[in-house]
């Protein structure tokens, strides 16, 4: 697009305006000049009479003027064209010729002429308004120059003037037609583009008819303008092509276009005629707001409060935020330019990132299906007064996210009745773990959050493979803290990338849960750990429990060796692998961590030895049956023996006892009576 | 059975303070570290194998926890190592004491070693059990008293061997492959256990606490017995004594009740962890066993 060109087709589309016309003007032209020969009508016999600046005319009581400057005529861009060319009524007529007719521009410039008269302009001149521009009053008549040339009253610079002619404040028009803006030259030329173009001289810079254009001149109620609601970014967009990778970075591009009943519109914040390099406090627009919604007792329909407290927004986040940005679809030329909306607030409008992760989450599919559960934006950040997440009044602030989810997911609130998994009393169990302990105790702000595993807007239930909890996720999830222990982890047999498998693989919750994580340094998490490896291991968790190892284990020590202790714990590897605690080349080495002694037979210990096991342990089945024979055999000749020995005994007894009472009774004869 | 009350006259002329020594001061003091140190040893150990039953942690927490528990399982250990050299040393003395050559010494009409006797005295025990038979006439260490001697012989062997293995594992397995630890650990525990569950039921009735020894037996720790006990359980010995004139001199005085009382409440209080241990191990094997 030439920077010179000034639009005035607000349909760009349309086929080329100007081809039929072209070629009627070309043939008028011939018709013309065939004719001038015939008739001999030359422009030299018309300047004959109308080169004398003597030359008037009485007009009812008014005398007007019939000079036509030669001079300015030859150098107009019509200066070759004879003047029956307009003033075609004239042509072949003798002079003193009678009042000619209004010169028809639309002869030659026709689709100039049906813009116009579609337009404001032409409207009121069908209307009779006597203050109605028509061509000549913008483009000059005998003088009319090229819009390139910069002494046309078109050409970029000088528009302002021309149109300021009748729309400065205090013309004819200003103060009887009804023109919505005020002090528009004024604003104009403090505006950015009034600044460039006649305090910089930057021709490019938009002028009147860049947005408004030259001859479709229109109200923004009509459809068809190109300043109206949904063509303005259209418009804009004319020179700032390039505006939507730009613009603050949640516009995507052409959003503005094709979205502009929820966007606000380029003149929704930048105020047209007043557009500043700063962005907009719309001081004057939020107090219009105010005026009603100010008060305490304002109600919708429906009964709910409409009042909104300045204070709230003065604090919030979006202090800066003018009540249309959000509140859209406001129209200003209403009384109450509120009562044109019809949609609730969209945050997406300019949170489209996570506005487009919501709407996929739980929560936003909720939401889409009009489930009272779901919770939009405001619920969980509040309305008017929303914070940022830096600011500890925040519902978002992390030590407040985990009451903020609490409110549903507690146990027995609305989120946790319909969950149907395993997890439950998350917020208790959250609150006595390390990630709790860390938050609410230590008021660790960077410790794990609700949202810090769950994400905020992209909560997904853990079967989605979309979610950040999703087994394949959880470790790069955690490794968003825990980075160090994902790089091991994802190159451990238990990891997904490594070990192509159809069985279950651990991720970092199997073994550490999900809400009751404790300190890896804690007894009861080291001693749990050990059934943790056990519901998949099982047999080799079985026979561990044989060992020496085992046994303090179960005794409910930590200090012997552990499943991990020997394995590892983020970093497991098949022992062949030569990365391996166990492999050959590390074995030793492993014991040695709490067996300085350690060597290579040290190590053939058997860690998960089991006497059960014939083919696998010869030696210890047939060392613990020949034990278990000499025992049982052992017994069963003692057991015997002593039995057998039983009644004997107890016959000694008997006699003992029946001789001490005969020998009593011999000492004492008395007592026997 | 009234044959060795008529086969006793001489008793009568003998004061009831008089006892007759059975066993050396040394012997008694040995037997009483042996208590000491076994039962140290068997709680101690039992709360491992145990591990798997409640009573276990309770045991080892007890101690202080598994380590201290070791600790206290290695000292019992050193001490009766102790008290099996201090034995075997003893014999040594006593062999140069009696002046007899080994043979004689070992083969001895006194020695705890087996001979001909006691299996005389076994075929008639199970005669006189079965009513085929009278009391067969014992001698001074009778077959089952030799059984539990040589038990604790063929134990100190065994456990003790493997126990220092596995005290003193790096050591070993210089030698020793790695799945010997396995082996010993097998060995010990059930060795172990057949110790404790022998010495808590079959010793127990055997010696201290047979019918017709009731309330107890307290030989082992008085040294002493009296002349009539003596010639109803080992007439043999006892005509023996009285045919060389031996008696009179292995006669001394008999401990006052109050030594007495004390006595019988350490032996109870051992018996009574003896009898709870094997309680214990019943219920862990029999009823906890995974």
């Amino acid at each position: 697009m030439s920077p010179f060109m000034i639009p005035r087709d607000p349909m760009p589309h349309a086929p080329h305006p100007r081809a039929l016309p072209r070629l009627a003007c070309a043939a008028l032209l011939l018709f013309a000049l065939v004719s001038v020969r015939a008739a001999a009508q030359e422009n030299s016999d018309c300047l004959m009479c109308h080169a004398e600046k003597s030359m008037t005319m009485k007009r009812g009581t008014r005398t007007v003027s019939m000079f036509v400057d030669e001079k300015k005529f030859k150098l107009s861009i019509h200066g070759s064209i004879p003047c029956a060319g307009c003033h075609a009524d004239l042509a072949g007529k003798e002079f003193p010729h009678e009042k000619p007719k209004q010169v028809d521009c639309g002869t030659c410039h026709g689709a100039e002429e049906a813009l116009h008269v579609k337009s404001l302009h032409g409207k009121a001149i069908l209307r009779g308004d006597a203050l109605a521009p028509r061509c000549k009053d913008c483009h000059g008549n005998h003088d009319i120059l090229a819009a390139k040339n910069p002494k046309s009253p078109v050409s970029p610079m000088q528009i302002p003037y021309l149109c300021g002619k009748c729309h400065r404040e205090g013309s004819p028009v200003m103060q009887q037609r009804a023109i919505h803006q005020d002090h528009i030259l004024e604003n104009f030329s403090e505006s950015i583009h009034g600044e460039g173009l006649l305090r910089k001289g930057l021709s490019v810079s938009a002028n009147c008819a860049s947005c408004h254009t030259a001859h479709s001149i229109l109200p923004h109620t009509d459809p068809l303008s190109s300043i109206a609601r949904k063509n303005i970014a259209k418009t804009c967009t004319q020179c700032h092509t390039m505006i939507e990778t730009v613009h603050r970075k949640v516009i995507e591009g052409k959003l503005w276009e094709r979205e502009q009943h929820v966007l606000p519109a380029c003149v929704d914040c930048h105020q047209p005629h007043k557009v500043r390099k700063v962005f907009y406090n719309q001081g004057m627009a939020d107090s219009d707001c105010q005026r009603c919604h100010a008060k305490a007792d304002i109600k919708a329909k429906d009964g709910h409060s409409l009042t909104v407290n300045p204070a709230d927004l003065q604090h919030s986040r979006h202090a800066k935020v003018a009540c249309s940005q959000c509140h859209s679809e406001v129209n200003v030329s209403k009384i109450r330019p509120c009562e044109t909306i019809v949609n609730p607030v969209d945050c997406t409008q300019c949170h489209a990132e996570v506005g487009n992760l919501y709407k996929k989450s739980t929560h936003g599919l909720l939401f889409a299906k009009n489930d009272p559960n779901g919770p939009t934006c405001k619920e969980c950040h509040g309305g008017h007064g929303v914070l940022g997440k830096h600011q500890p009044n925040s519902p978002i602030f992390p030590t407040n996210i985990p009451k903020l989810c609490a409110r549903c997911h507690r146990e027995g609130e609305k989120a946790a009745v319909k969950y149907k998994g395993a997890q439950h009393d998350i917020v208790n169990h959250y609150a006595e773990s390390i990630h709790g302990k860390g938050l609410v105790e230590s008021g660790l702000t960077v410790t794990a959050t609700c949202t810090s595993c769950h994400t905020a807007h992209s909560v997904l239930p853990q079967k989605d493979p979309a979610s950040s909890v999703n087994p394949r996720n959880v470790p790069a999830t955690c490794g968003a803290c825990h980075h160090g222990i994902q790089e091991q982890f994802e190159k451990s047999i238990h990891s997904t990338l490594v070990s192509k498998t159809d069985k279950k693989l651990p991720a970092c919750n199997d073994c550490h849960s999900a809400h009751q994580i404790r300190r890896a340094d804690e007894q009861g998490f080291k001693l749990t750990i050990m059934t943790q490896c056990g519901r998949c291991h099982e047999e080799i968790a079985e026979t561990y429990f044989d060992t020496y190892h085992g046994k303090v284990t179960q005794l409910g020590y930590t200090k012997t060796a552990k499943c991990y202790d020997c394995h590892g714990a983020h970093d497991i590897l098949p022992a062949e692998n030569p990365r391996s605690h166990l492999n050959r080349l590390n074995v030793v080495k492993t014991c040695a961590k709490c067996h300085p002694g350690s060597n290579r037979r040290f190590a053939g210990y058997l860690t998960h030895a089991t006497h059960h096991d014939p083919d696998k342990y010869p030696y210890l089945f047939y060392t613990f049956w020949g034990m278990t024979s000499l025992l049982i055999i052992t017994f069963l000749a003692g057991g015997l023996h002593t039995l057998l020995w039983l009644p004997r005994a107890l016959k000694i007894r008997r006699e003992q006892k029946a001789r001490e009472k005969a020998r009593h009774d011999a000492l004492h004869p008395e007592k026997k009576a | 059975m009234t044959s060795p009350e008529e086969q006793t006259p001489p008793v009568m002329e003998i004061p009831e303070d008089r006892h007759y020594m059975r066993f050396s001061r040394l012997n008694r003091l040995l037997h009483v570290l042996m208590i000491v140190s076994f039962i140290s040893l068997a709680l101690t150990g039992m709360s491992l194998k145990f591990s798997y039953t409640t009573w276990a942690a309770v045991m080892s927490r007890f101690f202080g926890g598994f380590e201290s528990a070791g600790y206290v399982h290695r000292f019992a250990a050193a001490v009766m190592i102790g008290v099996f050299i201090t034995h075997i040393v003893d014999l040594f003395r006593r062999k140069k004491q009696d002046g007899v050559s080994w043979r004689g010494f070992i083969f001895g009409k006194n020695s705890m070693m087996f001979n001909k006797k006691d299996l005389q005295d076994l075929i008639a025990s199970v005669k006189w059990f079965i009513g085929k038979g009278e009391r067969p006439p014992y001698s001074r260490w009778t077959y089952w008293e030799k059984f539990d001697y040589f038990a604790v012989f063929w134990g100190m062997m065994v456990i003790g061997s493997t126990g220092l293995t596995l005290w003193f594992p790096e050591l070993f397995t210089n030698v020793f492959p790695g799945w010997m630890i396995n082996v010993a650990s097998i060995i010990h525990s059930d060795e172990a256990l057949l110790a404790v569950g022998f010495i808590f039921t079959v010793h127990f009735f055997n010696t201290h606490l047979r019918p017709e020894k009731f309330p107890m037996d307290t030989v082992i720790f008085t040294g002493r017995m009296s002349v009539e006990e003596l010639a109803e359980d080992k007439p043999a010995e006892f005509a023996e004594l009285v045919e060389s004139g031996n008696l009179e001199k292995n006669l001394v005085e008999a401990y006052p009740p109050i030594v007495i009382r004390a006595i019988r409440f350490f032996g109870w209080t051992a018996v009574a962890l003896g009898l709870g241990m094997v309680g214990l191990i019943i219920y862990g094997m029999v009823f906890a066993y995974r």
